[in-house]
């Protein structure tokens, strides 16, 4: 069955997403995320250290670029302006690529999406030919209106930044899924499998998540439980569930019975 | 001359971004540099030539979610 997820005109096999922060070092991300089956991988981007670590490793020659979809994001900016900053250096040190995950952060306890910051960052992103997936709050409003302006994924959160509580109003994530023509893909709070299964049977188009491996006392055996878990709950969304019932309806047949 | 790289003050040998880049032992690695705020593309380290103050930034990509 083919059925690819359709980012900025780019088709993926995989719904899963996944950051590269967290890990104990860079050879459990690499097995985590080649486990994982994800194709668009997230990083920060942060100064070189100079001096006595100049000689550590680069994350990139263990996610090669050659290989996956590398989504840089502007994690750490609290401001529009930082953010648009990230963004451009990005561009650069990824060699002209222009798909970004845009996150502009409200206060270091949330980690809550500012939305004013975010979409005036959008905006000076579109405008310079960015191609933007945009970290948001579960707001349908603002979620189409980032739509509207041209972003190409919306990614509204389930429930804070690495903690883990799953998808805290489903509500909201259908409200937004209605009125969605690009791409909506829960990005945080997913804390286990059964969590990213809900958002693939809500409809979800993707999960973008981080810790929920990484914080895994099993990361890798974790990265084969969230594959699993999207590929599941997508093709359940598919399926099409059945509806709830008040009462009892018996699978076997109930007359013909020896007595 | 004497430049801030990454908020640290350091005295540079030579005159470009590309002498700079070897002296903090960063050759062949994949970075992005800004000058004062502007980004300099990776095909002007070469012949883009520092003065002295300049405030640079060399980035790179590490884990992040």
């Amino acid at each position: 069955m083919s059925d690819l997820l359709t980012i900025a005109g780019n088709t993926y096999s995989s719904r899963l997403l996944i950051g590269t922060g967290k890990y104990k070092d860079f050879d459990e991300t690499r097995e985590a995320i080649e486990t994982s089956g994800a194709e668009i991988v997230t990083v920060a981007i942060r100064r070189t250290n100079i001096g006595q670590n100049a000689d550590e490793p680069n994350l990139l020659d263990f996610i090669s670029p050659d290989k996956y979809t590398i989504l840089p994001n502007t994690a750490g900016c609290f401001s529009a302006e930082d953010a648009v900053r990230c963004c451009k250096l990005a561009r650069e040190l990824l060699d002209g690529h222009d798909l970004v995950k845009l996150e502009v952060l409200g206060d270091q306890k949330t980690l809550y999406p500012n939305i004013t910051h975010t979409l005036r960052a959008a905006r000076e992103l579109i405008d310079d030919g960015f191609k933007v997936m945009v970290y948001t709050n579960d707001d349908p409003i603002v979620a189409k209106e980032l739509e509207d302006m041209g972003c190409v994924a919306v990614m509204p959160l389930g429930s804070l930044i690495g903690s883990g509580l799953g998808i805290l109003n489903p509500h909201n994530i259908r409200l937004i899924l209605e009125e969605a023509n690009v791409p909506i893909i829960v990005d945080a709070g997913v804390g286990t499998a059964s969590d990213a299964a809900l958002a693939m049977e809500m409809g979800c188009d993707g999960v973008l998540l981080n810790s929920a491996v990484a914080h895994a006392q099993k990361p890798v055996l974790m990265a084969s439980a969230m594959r699993k878990a999207i590929e599941a709950g997508r093709e359940a969304f598919l399926a099409g569930r059945m509806p709830r019932k008040a009462y009892a309806s018996a699978s076997s047949p109930l007359d013909g019975i020896s007595r | 001359m004497k430049l801030t790289v990454n908020g640290d003050t350091l005295t540079l040998d030579g005159t470009t971004i590309a002498d700079l880049v070897t002296q903090l032992n960063l050759a062949g690695r994949r970075l992005a540099v800004e000058v004062n705020r502007d980004i300099v593309p990776k095909s002007q380290h070469g012949n883009f030539t520092l003065s002295d103050g300049d405030v640079v930034e060399i980035v790179h990509a590490i884990g992040g979610g």
